[in-house]
């Protein structure tokens, strides 16, 4: 085979089947993949990695096929991985009949087995399932400069901007074959020149912006460039606590799946603008001004795609991405305060918040009175991903509404801000 | 008339197809996941934010594109829809091929039977000239010819 990229003699070996023929095909991918961009070379993976594939879905065989290619050729990461959520939960996300019969047998009849593959290929534990790895509770939390090989566009974009670590936004199973192999092609936003931004975004809002649509409107416009975004400290601060941090989660979720951002930097906020500055902004870099008619042009530009435009919700989704701890508490906020303006003592919708196994066994732990008082609303939590519970024709055809601009994207949900949204979930409806 | 273009095979190949091409970033998860999850014998694109591809048979055609975009299962899924037998027989950027993209189309030369020949930075005057339904063939050297 022709390539570009400067090999090591083992890598040589590997390519030539030293380590076997699977092997082999493993490393020509990410040689061609490597070559696609310009990649001189490889680099080292230094931190565990995260699978964006996490559902046994019947229809990506082909997939699955590769899997067992791997482990019959005694293949593994080289550390344990997380992985994106599990796709049902029936215990908290109630299904008919026919809902879960096309679950079990149509669209997931392959989740036990998969799971069975991701054990032998390094899955960290059964609890790892959550497209938030990087939170405290689950612990997979790559340091400023390490180089990953992640997929879930929103993990990486998050560790990249959030976290200053390096990752470029790998597919499903390329990021599987960098973690078996231990190294990735180095180029884009594992170098420097990657990682300097093309747009400078100045938001002259007039009031914080909702992170889902400042995100949405920033990947929209920009697509996979990196954005330098000035003006959003005046309004979230120049210190990266826990609350920015679940800001900046939202934000880059959006920003990954309205366009395909993979880093930004936020000035005075995050590490490598903190570190830089306007250093990183290039010199032919264009300009996006984001003030509040711009966000409401963009909210407004979301078509509705439910079968009756005006249906009544039936179910409503938040935390997609997961939410984190501090999140889980600031819901049972809004909700008590709603629930007291309308006079209610439980929410009039069925209103399911999602958020890493690992994160709800803290809220149950240190802040059981939370917990319980978002469950006695009649909120329940679960730790699926809606995405993958919306895949199934007989829920999402259902009208669902959300404030995850990521869900909207890919589903029929309708989005709604979380003002709007705790308002419609207490009422029962608009 | 025919009018020809030259860009990079990324993974090369010979075909003809009829074009469908969207002036804006194909989201692959958006676009391919609804015909794959029900098994369509076509791949009917289910984007709803993409108004220039959206409800248009993308099986055996020559998508012409900028880039995909959106979530990260983008290249497993174009893998997928290649060892299914329904992908598009050709994806032809006008830019530099993004990650997704280079993965699906990667994934489904190495590791199915079949393929997707792409070509990539083709340039702005190749999306702005190429129009549905015009024939397309592509040379394994990159060479686009639109007609």
């Amino acid at each position: 085979m022709k390539y570009n990229m400067t090999l090591t003699p083992e890598e040589e070996d590997i390519l030539n089947g030293s380590q076997g023929e699977t092997m082999a095909k493993v490393i020509k991918t990410l040689v061609l993949y490597g070559d696609a961009f310009g990649a001189e070379k490889f680099v080292d993976v230094t931190a565990p990695g995260h699978l964006v594939t996490s559902f046994g879905i019947s229809v990506l065989k082909p997939v699955f096929s590769i899997m067992d290619e791997l482990i019959n050729s005694g293949l593994k990461a080289k550390m344990p991985f997380t992985l994106d959520p599990r796709p049902i939960d029936y215990e908290n996300v109630k299904c008919n009949f026919a809902q879960k019969l096309v679950f079990n047998k149509i669209i997931y009849g392959m989740q036990e087995s998969y799971e069975e593959q991701l054990k032998k290929l390094g899955l960290k534990s059964s609890k790892s399932f959550t497209c938030t790895c990087y939170l405290d509770e689950v612990g997979n939390t790559p340091k400023k400069g390490d180089v990953l090989s992640w997929a879930e566009s929103s993990a990486v974009v998050y560790a990249n901007s959030v976290l200053g670590a390096r990752c470029n936004r790998n597919s499903g199973i390329i990021e599987l074959f960098g973690q078996i192999l231990g190294k990735v092609p180095l180029f884009d936003l594992l170098t420097d020149e990657g990682r300097k931004a093309k747009w400078i975004i100045e938001v002259k809002t007039t009031k914080i912006p909702e992170a889902q649509i400042l995100g949405s409107a920033i990947g929209l416009k920009v697509m996979e460039d990196v954005p330098y975004i000035k003006g959003l400290d005046k309004f979230i601060g120049t210190e990266l606590n826990d609350k920015v941090k679940s800001y900046l989660k939202d934000m880059g979720a959006a920003t990954a799946s309205n366009g395909a951002v993979g880093l930004y930097h936020v000035e005075n906020l995050t590490p490598e603008a903190v570190e830089s500055g306007a250093a990183l902004i290039r010199d032919d870099a264009r300009v996006y001004v984001i003030d509040d008619a711009e966000l409401e042009r963009v909210k407004s530009s979301y078509p509705v795609i439910w079968k009756d435009a005006n249906a009544q919700p039936e179910r409503c989704f938040i935390g997609c991405p997961h939410l984190s701890y501090n999140q889980l508490i600031e819901w049972s906020q809004r909700f008590e305060a709603e629930l007291k303006k309308q006079n209610k003592s439980r929410v009039g919708l069925n209103t399911i918040i999602s958020s890493a196994p690992e994160v709800i066994e803290h809220l149950k732990k240190d802040d059981k009175a939370v917990y319980d008082k978002l469950t006695g609303f009649g909120v329940k939590l679960t730790s699926i991903c809606p995405l993958m519970y919306m895949n199934n024709p007989l829920c999402g055809s259902k009208p669902v509404i959300t404030n995850s601009n990521k869900l909207r994207t890919y589903t029929s949900a309708r989005y709604f801000t979380d003002d709007e949204i705790t308002v419609i979930a207490v009422k029962g409806g608009f | 008339m025919a009018k020809e273009f030259k860009g990079r095979p990324v993974v090369a190949g010979n075909i003809t197809a009829k074009a469908v091409v969207s002036r804006q970033g194909v989201n692959t998860l958006a676009t391919f996941q609804k015909s794959a999850l029900k098994k369509k014998k076509q791949v009917i694109c289910s984007d709803q934010n993409n108004k220039d591809i959206y409800n248009k048979n993308l099986t055996g055609k020559a998508l012409c594109l900028p880039k995909t975009i959106g979530s990260t299962t983008g290249g497993m899924v174009l893998h997928t829809v290649c060892a299914l037998g329904i992908a598009p027989a050709a994806m032809l950027f006008s830019e530099s091929i993004d990650s997704l993209g280079a993965a699906g189309v990667i994934l489904a030369d190495v590791w199915t039977d079949g393929t997707i020949v792409a070509v990539d930075r083709l340039g702005d005057e190749f999306l702005n000239y190429v129009q549905d339904n015009m024939t397309i063939t592509v040379k394994e050297d990159g060479t686009v010819t639109v007609e």
